[in-house]
């Protein structure tokens, strides 16, 4: 077994999203050496490498590609460069996150491959047979590969969580330059151009990786009053998060949407407040540890998933939270 | 130019889908089928560059099994102007829908083709991506808006990103998969319904595109997810902050 690991890095360190897919590639079986390919421009990504190059014990080497054509993560030079790179290595399994960065990037790659990826696993038994969510999470699918390697797979990185990788083992995989002298442009590289990213800066953790999330659903009727989900995050160190009815409604960015077509989360709590509870809603939370739902409809699915629910009107329900929980910091 | 648009006849969204007692698979006999959503987002999005006046003919294609033809007929109502159906009866996965989609494009010669970034079947979320690396065009996934610019034969998309809108501009002929937010797909209405049903549908094997369909994945069994149990009902503020601390130990 070897496995390409192709990782994700911002401001020269690795991405929790790429750990989780070295834990993952830990779990295809013993003697797996893993590679994580990093790919970029300038001192940031050389910054990124020697994290990844002792990063976690199971890391045996990083590779470096370094061209401007990476600065941005394009899908027509990156799928590229992972072709090439299998191309030298014949690894038999390449794992990303499934992020958006993995998604846009990984599939693309396994054309260049000629072989079938498989998305979204959220379970390893084996070298070649994982178990993944389909249906917006309400049906669990089984499935072997049965093709020629590379077996190409993203997966999710809440299944596969980060293990206590102690300070004291200290790794130190060798990092080496992937040769790009033969990377022709003749294929799609260069046909399209990025332009732009908008982001929100925020303090607050990454609704992705964060302990707690505190979502606002339709029940909170107005933007201004979104406010108060931000408040009680605030306190409490958590990410905020919304509903598919929240964000359509305009009380907040896109970004912010969990369920199956938005972001999956498995935080320790996550609390739910004007939330009814759409089955897509709940196909993004049901890892969670614990689940809180607040909703002044008694019927309301939430309750069925939830592990404490109280009924009630969220108007007064959160300002006595934020009276009465301990502060965070 | 010609706007090639995918279409997948998918369980509709509002089905709640049944997992077999053999574990087989997922009930879809006798349960209402519709078009993906996203490929319904997707369709929209060509018909409004025709509207606009940016584009000169829109076909809709699908592939599967003979009831595919059903979903077609509702893409034509829409507005498609012309359908292909390629006619596979078995199992297809992304690789397979990706080589027949080169080929007929390598046929069809479109500027544009537009997907759905996901079907709410399977949620590969892998067909577009594949598409693009085989023809080796460029490619703009989870497009929540789409800006044509024809005479410079290039195409502005935003796309849905974990950290934002990423915005890339991409040169002619390009794949682009659609999200949720990019339009709001229209009803066809009954005239357009009426219309359609003289539209003609091409009908295609995969073996007259020379597409061998072949697969390397097998589906060892299909299972019900474990459930949530519901948990307790609390009647103050005060009572959940104690469970949260002294039970959940959570905070």
């Amino acid at each position: 077994l070897s496995t390409l690991v192709l990782a994700e890095h911002e401001g020269g360190s690795l991405k929790a999203s790429s750990l989780s897919a070295v834990e993952a590639a830990k779990r295809l079986g013993e003697e797996n050496s893993v590679s994580l390919l990093l790919a970029g421009s300038g001192p940031s990504l050389h910054e990124a490498a020697t994290h990844a190059a002792s990063c976690h014990p199971s890391v045996s080497k990083v590779l470096l590609a370094d061209s401007e054509k990476f600065t941005y993560p394009l899908a027509e030079p990156w799928a590229k460069l992972v072709y090439l790179v299998q191309q030298k290595g014949s690894y038999s399994h390449i794992i990303a996150g499934s992020s958006s960065f993995g998604k846009n990037i990984l599939p693309r790659a396994a054309a260049l491959l000629d072989v079938s990826p498989i998305t979204d696993v959220t379970e390893i038994s084996g070298s070649n047979l994982f178990v993944r969510p389909i249906y917006a999470g309400n049906a669990l699918s089984t499935v072997r590969y049965t093709g020629s390697d590379p077996c190409t797979l993203t997966i999710r990185s809440t299944s596969f969580p980060i293990g206590m990788v102690s300070a004291s083992v200290s790794n130190d995989a060798c990092i080496e330059k992937v040769d790009l002298s033969t990377f022709n442009e003749d294929d799609a590289v260069g046909k399209s151009r990025y332009i732009s990213l908008s982001s929100q800066e925020t303090e607050r953790p990454d609704l992705g990786n964060a302990r707690i999330v505190v979502t606002g659903g339709r029940g909170l009727k107005s933007a201004e009053n979104f406010k108060m989900i931000e408040k009680l995050a605030e306190k409490l160190g958590a990410a905020v998060g919304a509903t598919r009815a929240a964000v359509d409604a305009g009380f907040v960015p896109n970004e912010l949407q969990v369920g199956q077509t938005g972001k999956i989360v498995a935080p320790e709590l996550y609390m739910a407040f004007g939330v009814s509870g759409a089955i897509q809603h709940l196909a993004g939370i049901r890892d969670s540890k614990v689940i809180i739902a607040v909703n002044k409809d008694a019927d309301a699915p939430i309750f069925q998933v939830a592990d404490y629910g109280l009924v009630g009107d969220l108007f007064e329900i959160i300002p006595e939270l934020l009276e009465k929980l301990p502060d965070k910091k | 130019m010609k706007i090639l648009v995918a279409i997948k006849r998918v369980v509709d969204y509002a089905v709640k889908i049944r997992v077999k007692p053999d574990k087989s698979g997922v009930e879809t006999s006798n349960v209402k089928m519709s078009m993906n959503p996203f490929c319904e987002i997707a369709l929209e999005e060509a018909l409004r560059i025709k509207e606009s006046g940016r584009a000169s003919e829109v076909v809709a294609v699908s592939i599967g099994p003979a009831q595919c033809a059903d979903t077609l007929r509702t893409g034509l109502a829409m507005g498609a102007d012309r359908a292909i159906h390629v006619e596979y009866p078995g199992t297809l996965y992304p690789l397979s829908v990706a080589k027949i989609f080169k080929s007929l494009v390598d046929a069809e010669k479109p500027g544009l083709l537009l997907l759905g970034k996901q079907a709410i079947d399977d949620d590969c979320n892998q067909t577009g991506q594949m598409i693009a690396g085989l023809l080796k065009w460029p490619q703009g996934t989870f497009a929540s808006k789409v800006v044509l610019d024809e005479q410079n034969k290039v195409v502005t998309v935003d796309r849905e990103v974990d950290g934002g809108l990423e915005t890339l501009s991409l040169d002619l002929p390009a794949v682009i998969t659609t999200d949720l937010r990019l339009n709001q797909p229209r009803y066809a209405t009954l005239p357009n319904i009426m219309k359609a049903k003289s539209k003609a549908i091409k009908k295609l094997s995969p073996k007259d595109l020379n597409v061998e369909i072949r697969s390397d994945l097998e589906v060892v069994q299909v299972t019900e997810p474990p459930k949530r149990k519901a948990g307790v009902i609390l009647s103050s503020v005060d009572e959940l902050i104690d469970r949260l601390k002294n039970e959940a130990r959570v905070i």
